[in-house]
């Protein structure tokens, strides 16, 4: 199964707006990607309640995994680089 | 065409428009499936509902723009989640009401994010505010919190607290209508701040359905729902008369027989000093100092109590006058500096100048403050001090001002010992100001802050009355200022009548500014003087009001 391990950019982690980007960029994939952390059970990465309660904080690592489908390799490329980037600095 | 509601006009104007309701707590509905639930129908009402608060945030977001745009959109994603759609349908598969699943989905995730702590407080507080959107939609009751139609509304609620107003969207209210409160509760208050219409302690008012038109009349306290269309005819040419005649309200206060009353403004700190202008303040009457001394453990230093003296100072054409109200604290309004222990009645305890005789040093420092910033400014500052009792007081107080290069030292008269005696405290001190809001706590015995006893507030009770002409002939005997900066001088047909008792300045919400101006220049000193006997004979407040608001010219004219 196709995966990605990403360290979440922005320093408030996966909170406010860089969780809101994130889930909007899951959204407009063409796959269902998953996201993981401290290897507990995936979430479904369109479901910003979700995201939240993973309570993943700036500088801890994530698994971003999706099932082996067309357009799944770019998909996780496109999230990887959502949840790389610093999203505060600009 | 139903029967008006009524209650006490406190904030003048007519508005016209369909009722908001302001919701309270929205209910839990009952966990017990009901028998018969189509879980389909359930379902689609659920999703419609989900659907219709999305829509809705969204909307608000792209009408405010900005950082509020993001925040309301974050939360619509949270109610188009698919996680929270999933629930929804597994929990009305199993014969939950939509109602029900709703309420339970949203509380799943607000738990888990309750259990994450603090840092997801925030998110928490959403997702209470969505479910409780979501769940009055479908059980048709009003949505918690300020409304937010999307169209111009009376606002309809039991009262209103400090926090609802924060967030309310001041350019879309036409009127207020609460079934509590009293003329000094924080409702008058926000609508005379906003010169809108405003009815408080309106018995019957959240029995109203959302979107009912009414007519609220601010100055009679009438409501009249479901009107007709001459009567909708009739209130809105009011509504325009008196934007038109707002328009044209310029220049320093004045009776129609050219008599000067300043008009002047109540402000809180600086950043009230640009809207007190732009209002068209001759200057400031009550220049609350409070803000620099509360929530810190030590007093402010002299330069920077002077830093924020002088930039309200600077905010004033040269040789406007500024009256600085010094630290009125007490039980009530406790600072860290200044212990006074516990009060069992704070209103009757160690407040104002009471309180600050106990650490001379904080006074001395605030005069020089104000001395150093008076000095180095064009505006005419004068001193005064709260909560006086005798002249003794009034002239320890002028004692301390001395010492400063302050214009003029008066004192508040909020006491009644102090108004039946205002002829030797004038003695003592160059001007009074009466703060009609305290005397009328004193005078009744009435706590201010219990809201059951708020019509011994109502600043039109004779009782009252007598007090502020007493202290207006002692004014006029001894040819010194007196001023009113209480909720009174705020409303132009009472203006009139303290005129008329002999009040020579009149401080208020800037928004009352230009209706005051206005009325106050169709009378003549001696219409004023006769308005004010109508006010001193009448048996009560409401007679009162009746009265002078029969007998005062322009009333309708000005559509107040």
């Amino acid at each position: 199964m196709p995966e990605r391990r990403v360290v979440v950019g922005s320093k408030v982690g996966l909170h406010a707006r860089p969780a809101a980007l994130f889930v909007q960029a899951a959204a407009k994939q063409p796959v269902k990607v998953t996201i993981a952390k401290d290897g507990r059970d995936p979430v479904d990465a369109r479901s910003i309640l979700a995201v939240l309660a993973l309570d993943v904080r700036g500088g801890e690592e994530v698994v971003l995994a999706t099932a082996d489908a067309e357009g799944a390799e770019t998909a996780l490329d496109e999230l990887a680089t959502v949840v790389a980037t610093d999203h505060d600095a600009k | 065409m139903a029967t008006p509601l009524r209650g006490v006009g406190v904030s003048p104007g007519v508005a016209v428009g369909p009722v908001a309701l302001m919701g309270g707590e929205v209910p839990e509905p009952p966990a017990g499936g009901a028998a018969g639930l189509d879980a389909a129908a359930e379902l689609h009402a659920a999703k419609a509902a989900l659907e219709a608060v999305a829509g809705e945030l969204e909307t608000r977001g792209r009408a405010a723009g900005g950082d509020v745009q993001d925040v309301l959109e974050a939360q619509a994603m949270m109610v188009r989640d698919p996680s929270l759609d999933d629930q929804v349908e597994t929990l009305t598969g199993q014969g939950r009401s939509a109602a029900r699943a709703v309420w339970e989905a949203f509380t799943v995730y607000r738990d888990v994010l309750a259990g994450a702590g603090e840092y997801m407080a925030a998110r928490v507080a959403d997702l209470d505010d969505l479910r409780g959107r979501t769940v009055a939609r479908l059980l048709g009751v009003p949505v918690p919190g300020v409304p937010h139609p999307g169209h111009p509304y009376v606002l309809v609620a039991r009262d209103l607290a400090p926090a609802d107003t924060a967030v309310l969207d001041a350019t879309s209210v036409l009127g207020f209508v609460t079934e509590e409160g009293g003329p000094t509760s924080h409702t008058a208050i926000l609508a005379k701040s906003l010169a809108v219409p405003a009815v408080v302690g309106c018995a019957g008012a959240t029995g109203l359905a959302d979107g009912t038109r009414v007519i609220v009349d601010g100055g009679t306290g009438e409501v009249r729902v479901d009107p007709s269309e001459a009567e909708v005819r009739a209130a809105q040419a009011r509504v325009a008369a008196r934007l038109a005649a707002r328009g044209q309200a310029t220049g320093p206060g004045a009776t129609a027989d050219g008599q000067p009353v300043s008009l002047l403004a109540n402000i809180g700190g600086p950043a009230d000093a640009p809207g007190a202008v732009g209002a068209g303040a001759e200057g400031v009457g009550l220049f609350r100092t409070e803000f620099l001394f509360l929530d810190r453990t030590d007093p402010p230093t002299i330069d920077e109590q002077r830093e924020a003296y002088q930039a309200v100072f600077d905010a004033f054409p040269a040789g406007a006058k500024v009256v600085v109200r010094t630290l009125d604290a007490g039980a009530d309004k406790p600072l860290a500096f200044l212990d006074l222990g516990g009060e069992p009645n704070p209103a009757l305890g160690q407040r104002g100048l009471r309180a600050v005789r106990r650490v001379p040093e904080v006074l001395a420092d605030q005069l020089e403050a104000v001395g150093t910033a008076a000095a180095a400014s064009g505006a005419d500052v004068w001193v005064m001090a709260p909560m006086v009792a005798s002249a003794d007081e009034a002239a320890w107080f002028r004692a301390q001002a001395r010492r400063q290069p302050i214009g003029k030292a008066g004192v508040m008269i909020e006491i009644p010992a102090a108004a039946l005696r205002a002829g030797a405290v004038l003695a003592e001190v160059d001007f009074v100001s009466i703060g009609t809001n305290d005397l009328a706590q004193y005078t009744f015995a009435a706590d201010r802050l219990v809201s059951e006893l708020a019509s011994f507030q109502d600043p039109w009770q004779p009782a009252l009355l007598e007090l502020v002409a007493r202290v207006g002939e002692a004014g006029r005997d001894s040819g010194k200022p007196v001023g009113v900066c209480g909720e009174a001088a705020g409303d132009p047909l009472l203006a009139l009548v303290l005129v008329g008792l002999g009040v020579t300045s009149l401080s208020m919400a800037p928004g009352s500014l230009a209706d005051v101006r206005l009325l106050l220049g169709r009378h003549t000193m001696a219409d004023c003087r006769r308005l004010a006997r109508l006010a001193l004979e009448a048996s009560e407040a409401g007679a009162a009001r009746r009265r002078v608001r029969e007998a005062a010219s322009g009333v309708d004219e000005l559509g107040l």
